[in-house]
């Protein structure tokens, strides 16, 4: 199946979020407030093992497994990028969780994660609604 | 190894691994990390009610779904099988800090259950930590082109200005919720 990948990866993305504690909204008031550097750490060396990938991935012309060449995106700057940003900060901070998360939370059995996710659907939805009236 | 595997594990091998994805993801598909996108595709899905950033063909985007159904399977796994102590080991610091803060007595679990229980939707704290909490994280990383995954770890990875600005964007809210309407709230 082709889409079984995609499961896999994710089930191992979920994993990881849950055992280093990530999806805790303790670990993220600990990391608004500065008294730890867990968070700092995993977001910290994600980041440079990430853009070490991406150099050799670029440097090599490196193929999918599928023989395609890999296209990286670049993202376009509006004033959304800030602002939204700014927004999401103030959830992120309420609710200790980014949208990865709280999937996860969901999986592990937290029943207001259900209550967060149709409230960030709800969120995602009105966004959409309005975005000819936002500032771009 | 089972038993390295029950501990919550260190930053330093959660981090590399959480890092790890994104070249994953391109070398199997193609895809670029992200996570919010899949409650835009979820909008879609569902009640596109005929907004146009809603009419687009979300199956093409799928992956994405199956991507979120499998972080939702693996939280069950990492918490649920492979074990999870009672309470985060958080600092002591921040332990002080919320119980003179915001009267916290309850540190286990993930989320505090004296903001977070679902029966708090009949006071103010369910309102504002459950919905508009939630609301905030929906709206605010749709309007920034995507979250910690999309911006903080794919964006920066990539040597994206524009992930910056957002990351920065994160973080400004998060300490303005955290030392200035925190200490109003409560």
């Amino acid at each position: 199946m082709k889409k079984s990948k995609y499961l896999t990866l994710g089930t191992l993305f979920g994993i990881i979020l849950t055992k280093s504690e990530v999806i805790s909204w303790f670990r993220i008031q600990e990391m608004f407030r500065f008294q730890s550097f867990h968070m700092y750490g995993i977001i910290g060396s994600a980041i440079v093992v990430g853009l070490l990938s991406i150099q050799l991935i670029k440097r090599n012309r490196l193929k999918t497994i599928h023989g395609e060449p890999i296209t990286l995106t670049n993202k376009k700057f509006t004033h959304g990028t800030w602002i939204g940003g700014l927004i999401f900060g103030l959830g992120w901070a309420l609710t200790g969780a980014c949208p990865g998360p709280l999937f996860a939370q969901l999986g592990s059995g937290v029943a207001s994660a259900a209550v967060l996710i149709v409230a960030a659907l709800a969120g995602t939805w009105t966004y959409s609604a309005l975005r000819d009236k936002l500032p771009l | 190894m089972l038993d390295l595997l029950r501990q919550p594990w260190p930053w330093y091998v959660a981090g590399p691994l959480i890092g790890l994805t994104v070249p994953a993801l391109l070398l199997v598909g193609n895809k670029a990390l992200g996570i919010s996108s899949s409650l835009r595709h979820m909008c879609a899905a569902c009640v596109p009610a005929n907004i146009p950033f809603l009419t687009y063909n979300w199956r093409a985007e799928s992956w994405n779904l199956w991507f979120v159904l499998g972080i939702a399977l693996g939280g069950f796994v990492g918490y649920r099988v492979l074990g999870h102590p009672d309470v985060v080991a958080i600092s002591p610091d921040t332990v002080r800090d919320l119980q003179a803060q915001m009267h916290l007595t309850d540190f286990s679990g993930l989320l505090p259950k004296e903001l977070f229980a679902i029966e708090n939707l009949a006071n103010w704290k369910g309102w504002v930590f459950l919905v508009l909490g939630g609301f905030l994280v929906g709206f605010g990383t749709r309007y920034a082109g995507g979250c910690t995954s999309g911006h903080a770890i794919s964006g920066l990875s990539n040597l994206q200005w524009v992930s910056l600005v957002a990351v920065v964007g994160f973080f400004a809210g998060g300490l303005l919720m955290t030392w200035v309407i925190y200490p109003l709230l409560f």
